[in-house]
Parts: structure tokens; sequence; C-alpha cells
């Protein structure tokens, strides 16, 4: 009754519930990263859609130059951008700390420039395909829809990823600190915790996700330098909304927002670029602090 | 005792002889600088001029808003390419004056700025940047939406008309001086702004929101009309790049533009009058000399930017004042 | 009012006694576009590169003094190629600018240089209102345009018996006149448009859309976008089967740098108009492997086109003898334009180069010899067939 009020099948609903599903654990696999991130060091790290895309490009590059296939890459690279990302770290954001979010949010977002700026020197915009895995070619018929066997497997694998962090940190003593450091960085020191280290190493957990997240990209979208550079704006509100630094929240408006998304391409496609704004700004106004956000 | 007070007395006198020398010395310097700028298209090609000199506005603008009020707004393109817009349709379509383009353009974002001002302005920080920006974001798809910004074709051949009626703007020379009039004007409200009583309470707000609560200042308001009036010079800057350009296009409100105006205001030095001048100088002359280089511009801005954050985060204009003061 | 008319005319006589004076100072090209966004792989330093190797092949000389060559980057911004524009015009004594990216840049331009009485020589903009409504007696239209792109695809696809259309749209202007110009032709030739999708430019993920392209049971899916939208939609069209489930992709605009970052695996038999393949014959294939050499990829027909058209114009240099802008249209418009690229092709008076385009097939990968054997052209569209007939642009300029 409702369907044909809307005027859409409801197969077409469930399809596109499950699309947005997929879309959504994307998002929530970035915004876990930047939400860990801005939890532990307080900064707003506007780089994070381009270490996405460094995750895609070198994964692209383990295949070309040493064939290293789909699987290695799906831990290496996140390893060789997390190394990176803790470089920068140490080197440039530690830096900031002392200051107001609105340096890092600015020294990160020069990051963006020097990166994007580079990949797009050496490999140019048209970017490059990456193969989909050959076990994962491909797909089941669901009745109401053809659904990739690939899209499946991301589904699966960034919400696995996102609740091994999520229990990390919530259920482990390393986890634990983290927290901890959140709350009262000073106090964690003085209980013998080497913070500097904690926080380079918070920070290559959410660049590492990033990266993953950018590897599990690769073979859907084309991999070119300017990949994340519209995503990022969208992960933003994601976190916003979820709530500044809470992870759980994260994970689930990731999820919402994916679906939301899915929804307003059946019924107003030209505003799918928005919807996720206009949730964000009334979200804020109504509950600034984010929909899990304490205080 | 006494030595002291007279010592102090001394002290005083001198430091009012200082203020006053400070102030003729202002004087001095800003007469200077607009015979510089009254000369300048003699020197150096007019049409460049008159885009730093638009971009300048508009980085005076947005350092009202982030130097003077602590507000980063994230989304200042908004107000840029609204009025950008409009004046451009009111001027080609309607057939409007120029100054009655720039008025309507400039209206439309000091309204614009009322309505995402009063939504926002009791956020702060950085739930602040984020909200103005999702405001941003529904602008540029307005933008692309509606028929009558011509998607991404822009409003094109906007005719540059005349002046009330009478003096002929195509000639580059005539339009430069209305440019500069227009900027000096725009400077001047950000600069009577921030030396009044209004701009103290403004500064008071910045250190501390809840004392200047205590003291009775009804801070949101203040802020509200900060947030509005940096629209409004948003705007005139964005509707006099109209007459410049003749053109009014997507670019105007992207996110970018947004982000450009803070590398300008953050490059000259934010909370000083003269930084964002400074910055927006920089930046275009880089963004139309280097404009060879392609994607070495980008990392070269990235570059700057960076080290603008880390190594001198009171730009060059700040950095300036600070020698000069160790130089006196 | 008599004094008005001596002043006119004096003026008049001003301006004419002026350019009747041969202009031989030294000629100057600009060549201004995108050199670091989306379109930098299809026309960028590349399109640079071509009018260089065209001003070498001229001879590098006109007038007795060596031609120059600038170029810059506009970023997609109308503003800053606008100052870049006026600043070539005006001071650096630029007389005609080159390739120019992006339609609001186009359009800018072509103003700019009709003001100015200066040559804007279009090979990447799209719109074919460069040729319409905003056409201008010194402005040429080179390589393609939306109309001929439409066209082309939808006319020998539709008689091919592929009649019922589905549209995956960019959602601004390009887009919307490429699914009107390519709809208008199907249901000309008998077929019918199913219905279209309007999905953000920049977007990532398609398989919204492309479900509901699925479920319109069309033929065909034409792409009404351009660069990284079209690759992501063919690469997951691919991934949910659409191909393999027997519906066909369209691509209204793609370029031979888009397939080679795509790959064949996802590109094959995708059906699209271009206006230069290099495998064609061996007169490609020599200038082409030039361009290899010098640039390491294969050139694309903006970057064909703007050689030719460089070289074009510089023999209509020669041939009038002068830089006067309308002596100088005359002779373009009276030489044919007999390289690689024209093929014999002609300028008509509303600016549009009229050359044959080509409607091609994407190989499979079994197909392919090697890298950049990617096409096998399936017909040669005549240009008087390809390209929109002068009197339906509504060029002023055009006298009936």
């Amino acid at each position: 009754m409702l369907f044909e009020l809307l005027g859409v099948p409801p197969q077409a609903l469930f399809a596109q519930l499950l699309i947005g599903l997929v879309n959504g654990s994307f998002y929530a696999a970035l915004s876990l990263g930047l939400a860990v991130i801005f939890g532990m060091l307080n900064i707003i790290n506007f780089a994070h859609g381009a270490l996405y895309m460094a995750g895609a490009f070198v994964a692209w590059m383990l295949l070309h130059h040493f064939g290293i296939p789909f699987w290695a890459s799906l831990v290496l690279s996140p390893l060789i951008v997390a190394v990176f990302g803790m470089a920068l770290e140490r080197v440039l954001l530690s830096r900031l700390y002392h200051l107001d979010h609105i340096y890092g949010l600015l020294a990160t977002f020069g990051l963006v420039l020097l990166i994007e700026g580079t990949f797009r020197q050496l490999y140019g915009v048209s970017g490059r395909g990456y193969p989909t895995p050959e076990v994962l070619k491909g797909g089941w018929n669901l009745g109401f829809m053809f659904l990739p066997n690939y899209r499946a497997f991301v589904l699966v694998a960034a919400l696995a990823v996102c609740f091994g962090a999520w229990f990390f940190i919530e259920r482990t003593r390393i986890g634990s600190y983290l927290r901890a450091g959140t709350e009262n960085a000073r106090l964690l020191q003085a209980f013998g915790v080497n913070v500097p280290r904690m926080m380079t190493l918070t920070f290559g957990l959410g660049v590492a996700l990033a990266a993953f997240t950018g590897v599990l990209a690769a073979p859907i979208y084309q991999v070119h330098p300017l990949m994340g550079f519209n995503i990022i704006i969208i992960v933003f509100a994601v976190v916003v909304v979820g709530g500044m630094g809470s992870i759980l929240g994260a994970i689930v408006t990731g999820l919402a927002l994916g679906v939301a998304e899915g929804f307003t391409r059946v019924f107003y496609p030209e505003a799918s670029a928005t919807v996720i704004f206009v949730i964000m700004a009334v979200v804020l106004l109504i509950r600034p602090q984010g929909l899990f956000g304490r205080r | 005792m006494a030595e002291r007070e007279a010592y102090a007395l001394r002290s005083e006198v001198s430091g009012w002889e200082a203020r006053q020398g400070a102030e003729r010395g202002r004087l001095i310097f800003a007469a200077i600088a607009v015979l510089a700028l009254i000369c300048a298209p003699f020197a150096v090609y007019p049409v460049f001029l008159m885009k730093v000199l638009c971009f300048a506005l508009f980085a005076c603008a947005f350092n009202l808003l982030l130097g003077y009020g602590g507000l980063l707004s994230f989304g200042h393109a908004a107000y840029y390419g609204t009025a950008a817009y409009i004046a451009a349709h009111t001027i080609k379509v309607w057939g409007l004056s120029p100054e009655l383009g720039l008025l309507a353009g400039t209206l439309a974002s000091a309204l614009l700025g009322l309505v995402v001002g009063w939504l926002s302005i009791r956020r702060a920080g950085i739930y602040f940047a984020m909200i103005t920006l999702a405001f941003a974001q529904m602008i540029y798809f307005f933008a692309l939406q509606a028929p009558f910004t011509k998607g991404e074709d822009g409003i094109q051949a906007v005719p540059r008309g005349y002046l009330f009626g009478v003096i002929d703007l195509r000639p580059d020379l005539t339009l430069y001086y209305l440019i500069l009039a227009i900027f000096l004007f725009g400077f001047y409200v950000v600069y009577r702004t921030i030396h009044s009583p209004f701009g103290l309470v403004l500064k008071a707000i910045r250190e501390n929101e809840p004392r200047a609560i205590s003291l009775g200042y009804r801070t949101e308001r203040f802020k509200l009309a900060t947030f509005v009036v940096s629209a409004a010079l948003a705007g005139l800057a964005g509707a006099a790049t109209v007459l410049v350009f003749q053109l009014a296009s997507l670019t105007y409100v992207h996110w970018q533009t947004s982000g450009e105006v803070v590398i300008m205001t953050l490059l000259g030095g934010m909370g000083t009058i003269l930084g964002p001048f400074v910055g927006a100088i920089v930046v275009v002359t880089l963004q139309t000399h280097l404009a060879a280089f392609g994607a070495w511009l980008n990392i070269i801005l990235g570059a700057i930017f960076l080290a603008c954050v880390l190594l001198f985060r009171e730009g060059i204009v700040g950095i300036a004042q600070k020698r000069l003061k160790k130089l006196l | 009012m008599r004094l008005g008319l001596v002043c006119a005319s004096a003026l008049a006589l001003l301006l004419s006694a002026g350019p009747s004076v041969a202009d031989k100072s030294p000629v100057k090209i600009g060549v201004l576009n995108d050199q670091s966004g989306l379109y930098a792989d299809l026309s960028g330093l590349g399109s640079v590169e071509a009018a260089r190797m065209a001003i070498e092949d001229f001879g590098g000389k006109l007038f007795g003094a060596p031609i120059e060559l600038v170029h810059a980057d506009h970023k997609n911004r109308a503003d800053l190629a606008s100052t870049i524009a006026r600043e070539w015009f005006d001071n650096s004594k630029v007389d005609a600018i080159a390739d120019l990216t992006a339609s609001s840049v186009a359009l800018a331009v072509q103003e700019l240089a009709r003001e100015r009485s200066k040559f804007a020589i279009h090979t990447s903009g799209a719109t074919s209102r460069l040729t319409g409504d905003a056409c201008s007696p010194t402005g040429v239209h080179w390589a393609y345009d939306t109309y001929a792109l439409a066209n082309g695809t939808a006319r020998a696809l539709v008689a091919e018996g592929q009649d019922t259309w589905f549209f995956l749209t960019a959602d601004y202007a390009f887009g919307h006149s490429l699914e009107k110009d390519t709809g208008a032709m199907v249901e000309k030739m008998g077929g019918k448009v199913l219905g279209a999708v309007r999905h953000p430019l920049d977007n990532q993920d398609f398989s919204s859309y492309l479900m509901q392209a699925q479920a319109s049971k069309s033929k065909m899916i034409g792409l009404a976008n351009a660069s990284s939208d079209t690759l992501n939609a063919i690469r997951q069209a691919k991934e949910f089967g659409l191909v393999s489930m027997g519906q066909r992709l369209a691509a209204l605009l793609l370029f031979i740098t888009d397939i080679h970052a795509v790959g064949l695996e996802a590109a094959q038999e995708l059906v699209l108009t271009t206006g230069f393949y290099w495998d064609r014959d061996e007169k490609t294939r020599a200038w082409s492997e030039r361009f290899n050499k010098r640039r390491g990829h294969m050139p694309t027909m903006i970057q064909a086109g703007t050689y030719s058209a460089i070289l074009h114009f510089l023999k209509a240099v020669e041939a009038a003898g002068t830089k006067e802008p309308k002596a100088v249209m005359e002779k373009m418009r009276a030489m044919r334009v007999d390289d690689f690229f024209g093929n014999g092709g002609y300028l008509r008076e509303d600016g549009r180069m009229v050359h044959d385009m080509y409607l091609v097939r994407v190989k499979k990968p079994g197909q392919s010899k090697g890298p950049w054997d990617y096409f096998e052209v399936i017909r040669t569209i005549p240009g008087d067939e390809a390209f929109r007939p002068m009197k339906d642009g509504g060029c002023k300029y055009v006298k009936n």
C-alpha cells in the first residue's frame, strides 16, 4: 500500500536498501578512522580522503609493479600508508596539538593539496583501473536484484573491520588507554603511559582504516587522484552527525546515511549529493553534539 | 616615590605621544597605499589588479569573521557566489544598471547571511565550520540546478554597462577606479567595525564569551551582526567580480573557493587589517603567473599552506608587524 | 545629428584604415586549458605539445619572425581563464587562443575574442552553442560538438535495431543537452526513449542508477556524462551484469585516454563517436607515433584537433599575408583542411569545421594487439551528416 503510494515497487526499495548499506559501509569505515583521530588527537583530518586515495593507489602500484594480488594488498597497503601517516604525524601534526582545532584542519588541508598534487603529477587525472579479484567475480541473482559478489564482500569486510576496531577500542587494555587519553592525556601520562607514542599509533590506526577502505574501493571505482576529494566532505558530515569522536556513532551514522542516500536516489536522484548535508544541518540544529555525542 | 610617580607620568605621556605618532604614521601609510593603488593600473595590467582587489575584499570580509569574531566559516563561497549570480542575472536579464546590480547582489548575500548566520552562530568552533559548509553545499546544489544560473556554462557576457547611466564602464581603467572605490569602501567598513565599541565587544567575546555574557552583552546578536556584515561584504566582492569578468560561474560557489579565501587570510595574517589584502595579492599572483606550471601549482600552494600553519601562524603581515615593533 | 554622422564615419574610416595596412607583426599563439584537473589527460599538456608540433611542422616562422607559443592552466575556472585570456590578448599580443576546455571557459573566451577581433580556436569545448547562439566571426570550432556526438551514435545504433533507450545523465547543462540531442535523434529514427535518471556531477557510486536502468529493460543505456562519471558508470555496469544480461552501453563523450584508464576489460563492446582515431590510416598513424614519442601516449581527438586547427590557422595567415581577422577567416574558409585530421574538411561560415566523424566500437581484450589498439571503426559518418545544419544553429553572423 505504502509502496504503491510512493510509486516504487518494494523490490526496488530492498535493492536500494542493500546498495545503501554497501555504500554506507564505506562511509562507516572512513568516518571511523576520522572519529578515532579526532577523539585522540583533537585534529580534524582533512587529508583523510587523500589517504584513502593513497591506499587505493598503493594497491594498484603493488599489483602493477610487483604483481602483489588484492588479498595481500588488503594488508600491505594500509600498513604502508599508515607508516607514511605516522611519519606525517611525528613531523607535522604533533606540533599542532596545543593549538586551536582550526590549525589542524588547515594543516591537513595543505596536506591534501600536496598529496593529491603529487599523485596527479605522477599518474595523470584519469587514473587507473583495478581488476576485481578472480574469486569474487560474478554475483548472485537475489530475485529483486543482482548483487555482485564483490559488493557483498565489501559489506562484510568493512563491517568486520569496523566492529573489530570498535572492539579493540572499547574492550581491550590498549583501547582503554586510548579512551583515557581522549579524556585526560596528562593524567594518562602521569600513569606512565607514553602518550605521544600512543597518539602516533592512533593516527596510524585511523590512516590504516582510510587506506583499507581505499583498497576495498579500488576494484569498484576508477583509481584516480581526485577520488578522495569529494568523499571527504561527506565523511565529515557523517562524523558530525554521529558526534565528533564517537566510535559507535561514526559506524551507525555511516550506514544510516548510506541508506538515506540510496533512497534519495530513487525518489529524487538530483538531491542525492545534498541530502547528507541537509540531514547534517538539521541534526546540528536539534542536537548539536551529534546523535551519539556526549555533553 | 616621587621619582616613580614622575616616571609613570613620563611613560604615560610618552605612551600617549607614541599613540599619536602611531596614528599619524597610520594615516601617512594609508595615504601612500591609496596613492599607490591609484597609480597601479599604469604599471600593472588593470584586470589582474581588479581581480586582486575583489579577492582582497572577499578575504577582508572573511577575516572580519575569523580574525575578529573568532568564527571559522568554511562556506563563505556561498555569499560570494550568490551575490555574483544575482548581480549577473539582474544586470543581464533584467537590465539593471551596474550600481543596482551590485546592490541587489549584496542585499541577497546579506539576507542569506542573516538566515544562515541565525541558524549557525549558536554553535561554535568546528561545529560552526561544518554547519556553514553544509549550507554552502546546499547553495552549490541550488546553483547547479536552478535554470537561471545556466548550469556549468555560467551566466556569460554580462554587460558592464554605464554607472549611474552615465559613466561607460567598458574601458578597463574606468572600471578599475570603480572597483578600487568599492574595495576602499568595504575595507573602511571592516576597519570601522573593528575600531569601534562594537569591535571591542567582539574582541571580548572572542577572548572569553562567558565573561562577555556576564557583563550583560547579548553575544549572539553581536556575532550575528558580524556574520551578516561579513556575508554582505563577501557578496559585494562577488558582485564586483561579475563586472570585471562579465560572468558568473559555478566555481564561485564551489567549496574550493571557500578554501581559497581561508588560505589568503591565513597566509596574509588573520586578525590583522592588512593581512587578507597581502594574502590575496600573493595567491592571485601565484595562480595567474604560475598558470603554466599546471599541477605543480597545487603542490606549491600546499607547501606554502603547511609552512604557514607550522612555522608562521601570524602570516606575512603579522610577522612584519612584529619585526617592525622590534625595530622601533 | 550630422555631427554624429561625421564622427561615426570618421571613426569607421579610422577603424577600416587600420587593418588595410597588412599586419605582419610576429604571430603568437596561446594554449589555454585544464592542465591539472579532470580534463588534464585528454587536453592539457598534450594539446600544448600538439600546438608545438604544428608550429614546428609549419616551419616555426611567419613574416620573418619566430611563431611564439604560450600556455597556461585555467583549472576549469572561468574567472581565472578570463584573467589570463584578457592579459594575453591585451598585453602579451597573443593572436589566437586554442583548446579552451570546459564550456564555461569556452563561452567566456569566445566573447572576449569576439570583442577584440582575436581568434578563439575551440578544440575541446563540447557545447554546440559555440556555433549557435554564442557563435563569433572569429571563433572556430574544430574537433567535435555535442550535436555530432549524439547524432552519430544514436543514428547508427537505432538503425541497427537498438531502438529503446534509457539515459544516465549527469545533472548539469552539458549532460542535459547530450540527453536531449540523443533522445531527439533516437525518436526521429523511430526509436523510443524509456526514461532517464539524473545523477550529480562527480558521482562515485552508480549502482542505484544502474538498477533503475536495468529495470527499464531498454536495449541501450546512453551515458550522457563525461570523464570519471562515465568511467565509473562503465565499470559498475559491468559489475552489475547489465552487459552480460543483454543491455548495451553507449558513451556519448569518451576519449581514448579514458579507455586506456578504465581498461578494455570493462570498456569492451562500448560504442561511441569520435572525431579522430590514431590507427585509421597511414597519415594518422605517422603523426600519432610522433606524438606518442613526445608525450608517451596516443593523442585524443582534442589533441589531434589542436594540431590540425593551429596548422590550418597558420597556413591561412600566411596565405592572407596579414593577421587582419577578416582576411584570415576568409582564407581559412576558402582552404580545405587537408591534413590527417580534417581529411578534406572545410570551415563553415558559423565557425564549424565540418569533417568526417567515426563511429567506433571498443575492442575485446583478446582482439587488441597491444596498448592503444582499442577501437574498431564501424562506420565513417560523412561530415555533412554528422554536424548540425547551419540553419538550425541560429548563428547571427551567418548571412542568409
